[in-house]
């Protein structure tokens, strides 16, 4: 008998985010993938600064709030004290692709070996629908009311792509969470992430593709549309990088 | 190991090592480089670990992580350096979470210059960060203290957790002297069960945030930490007293300065002039009692500092302006003779002074 249920490493408290945002899809994923490796006893989980910020009020391990962008920072400072600990970020575009980019890069570039779970929802959710690093062009914001425009607001950043140019990156994946086979890539790739952190093989990003109806003023619906026609064929879904990056059990 | 001759920045770098400090997280930066190289030398050899961050941001960040996950870490830059880790500073205090950092300082404003200053003085006590906050702040003014407080700095920090600044100068990371470290005695780390490191499935799951939306919940965490605050100043407020009993003119300088100072002091007893010394070793809490009291018997105060005069402020507030508090002071690297220092005590004496 299948039961659908809610995961174990899910806490039964209720979210805080908007309807149709697919954070929730994210968390329960993250959740689900952690029961299945069974590592809940020894994850710490760092939250970042946007509306993933309380992720530590839904998860039942460990957590660590970071201050803007530091996550991959405050992840290395667990992870190097504690090699034998599960240790994941969970940043949004803002966070990991503007003020942190630095941290992202050279935490990447060493080859941390930690899993960052990078929400790509195209805008500052949290302040209200500012325009982030991720912002398609043309794309309108609260702060590029005309549309993003290449010679005013510059271009966006394609995460996945310029990280997997880096030698210490094991796996580089985007995925989306708009409709049911998206979502079940989404987990796979997930937990894959995280497996290769156990097998000690470097850093893992899974990049998802997120709806913001209530900044980008779409229904929910019109928001898993709007993934489908607009999002990814700008930032295509698929494997950018897989590979053991930094040696796996080898070292040990 | 009797007596070795160190650097100051080594000495500190190896009394971390002694306090059980296993992880170091930093980034170059003149006059305090020093501390990096020891530990990636020395770290490995320990079964530690010295990490060279992409920045003194990233670097804060990593002791942020390091120090929520419950080992000995610290951090070491000097004056723009620190300034970058204020950020990470301030959410470590908002978390009250126990680190060492040390700020070797030199000249500024902005990229200033390498050489020694006491400039940082108002950061360090005042706003090493947004909030309502304070560090613990010690001042080393010899390379055997600058080892001696690396000790405190991390048993203070893990007693009441929270941050630890160790304010040095480029004069004091850069000379060497000798130090017995046999004569240290170095703290275990206590147990910390508030640590986030994988709850195992042994007790409840530990949050460390300094986010608090609920203005009552926020005022309280800032209530409990001032609570803290007022017991760090009970318990651990240091000071150094020098021929202070019967002076008429006391002079207050901390780290390298006071060093200075002494001799001031001595030649003005050899001349028949009271004169004595006050050196803070805490900063922050200040000796205020200390200064309130002296101020009933002295005549006079004057503080001296490698700045435009910074703590000086805190020494009107504390003698409340009992009796007339002057300031000598150097800056931009440059640094006073003791014959500079007793000319001051002089002009004191003779009412010349303004």
């Amino acid at each position: 008998m299948i039961v659908y249920k809610r995961p174990e490493s899910l806490s039964d408290v209720p979210m805080h985010y908007c309807p149709g945002c697919t954070h929730g899809i994210v968390h329960r994923l993250v959740a689900e993938v952690i029961d299945e490796l069974g590592i809940e006893n020894d994850t710490v989980g760092i939250a970042p600064v946007g509306c993933a910020v309380f992720a530590y009020n839904y998860f039942e391990c460990d957590f660590i709030e970071a201050s803007h962008g530091r996550a991959p920072a405050v992840a290395t400072g667990v992870k190097r004290t504690h090699p034998d600990k599960i240790v994941f970020t969970y940043q949004g575009d803002g966070d990991l692709a503007a003020i942190g980019t630095a941290e992202t890069v050279h935490a990447a570039a060493r080859g941390e070996n930690i899993t960052i779970i990078f929400i790509n929802n195209t805008n500052y959710g949290m302040t209200g629908g500012q325009m982030a690093p991720t912002t398609m062009p043309g794309q309108v914001t609260t702060t590029s009311p005309y549309g993003r425009q290449k010679l005013i607001q510059g271009n966006p950043i394609h995460v996945c792509e310029m990280l997997s140019t880096l030698d210490g990156v094991a796996y580089a994946e985007r995925v989306a969470v708009n409709n049911v086979k998206n979502v079940r890539a989404a987990k796979r790739a997930i937990k894959k992430a995280f497996q290769n952190q156990i097998d000690k093989k470097g850093l893992s990003i899974v990049e998802v593709l997120s709806t913001c109806p209530t900044n980008w003023g779409l229904s929910p619906v019109d928001a898993l549309k709007f993934v489908d026609e607009k999002m990814i064929p700008f930032y295509p879904l698929g494997v950018y990088a897989d590979r053991n990056a930094m040696g796996g059990d080898e070292n040990d | 190991m009797s007596k070795v001759l160190i650097k100051g920045n080594e000495a500190v770098a190896e009394a971390a090592i002694r306090s059980g400090c296993r992880y170091y997280f930093g980034y170059p930066i003149t006059p305090q480089t020093e501390i990096a190289e020891y530990m990636a030398k020395t770290m490995p050899k320990v079964g530690g670990l010295c990490l060279q961050a992409e920045s003194e941001v990233a670097a804060i960040n990593m002791v942020y992580g390091a120090a929520a996950s419950g080992v000995r870490v610290m951090t070491s830059s000097s004056s723009p350096g620190i300034s970058l880790k204020s950020e990470g500073v301030s959410y470590i205090v908002g978390c009250d979470l126990p680190c060492v950092i040390l700020n070797v300082q030199r000249g500024g404003p902005g990229l200033g210059g390498i050489q020694p200053s006491q400039s940082d003085y108002y950061q360090a006590t005042k706003a090493l960060g947004h909030g309502d906050m304070h560090l613990f702040v010690l001042a080393p003014s010899s390379v055997q203290e600058m080892a001696s407080l690396t000790s405190d700095a991390f048993t203070v920090a893990d007693k009441y957790r929270m941050p630890v600044l160790l304010l040095a100068d480029g004069a004091l990371g850069q000379m060497m002297e000798p130090v017995d470290f046999d004569k240290i005695s170095f703290s275990n780390p206590p147990e910390k069960p508030w640590a986030a490191n994988g709850h195992g499935g042994a007790r409840k799951k530990n949050i460390i945030t300094s986010l608090y939306l609920k203005p009552e919940e926020l005022e309280d965490t800032v209530l409990k930490r001032a609570e803290k605050y007022k017991l760090v100043e009970e318990n651990e407020v240091r000071y150094e007293e020098y021929l202070c009993g019967d002076a008429d003119i006391i002079i207050v300088s901390f780290g390298i300065t006071a060093r200075i100072s002494k001799s001031a002091v001595n030649e003005a007893r050899k001349n028949g002039i009271k004169a004595g010394l006050l050196r803070p070793i805490t900063l922050s809490p200040f000796p205020s009692k200390k200064l309130r009291q002296l101020a009933d018997t002295a005549s006079a105060f004057l503080s001296v500092e490698l700045n435009m005069g910074q703590m000086v402020n805190d020494v009107r507030l504390a003698t409340e302006c009992k009796k007339p508090v002057y300031f000598y002071g150097r800056t931009g690297g440059s640094m006073p003779s003791s014959e500079d220092v007793y000319e001051q005590i002089l002009a004191i004496n003779g009412g010349m002074k303004k």
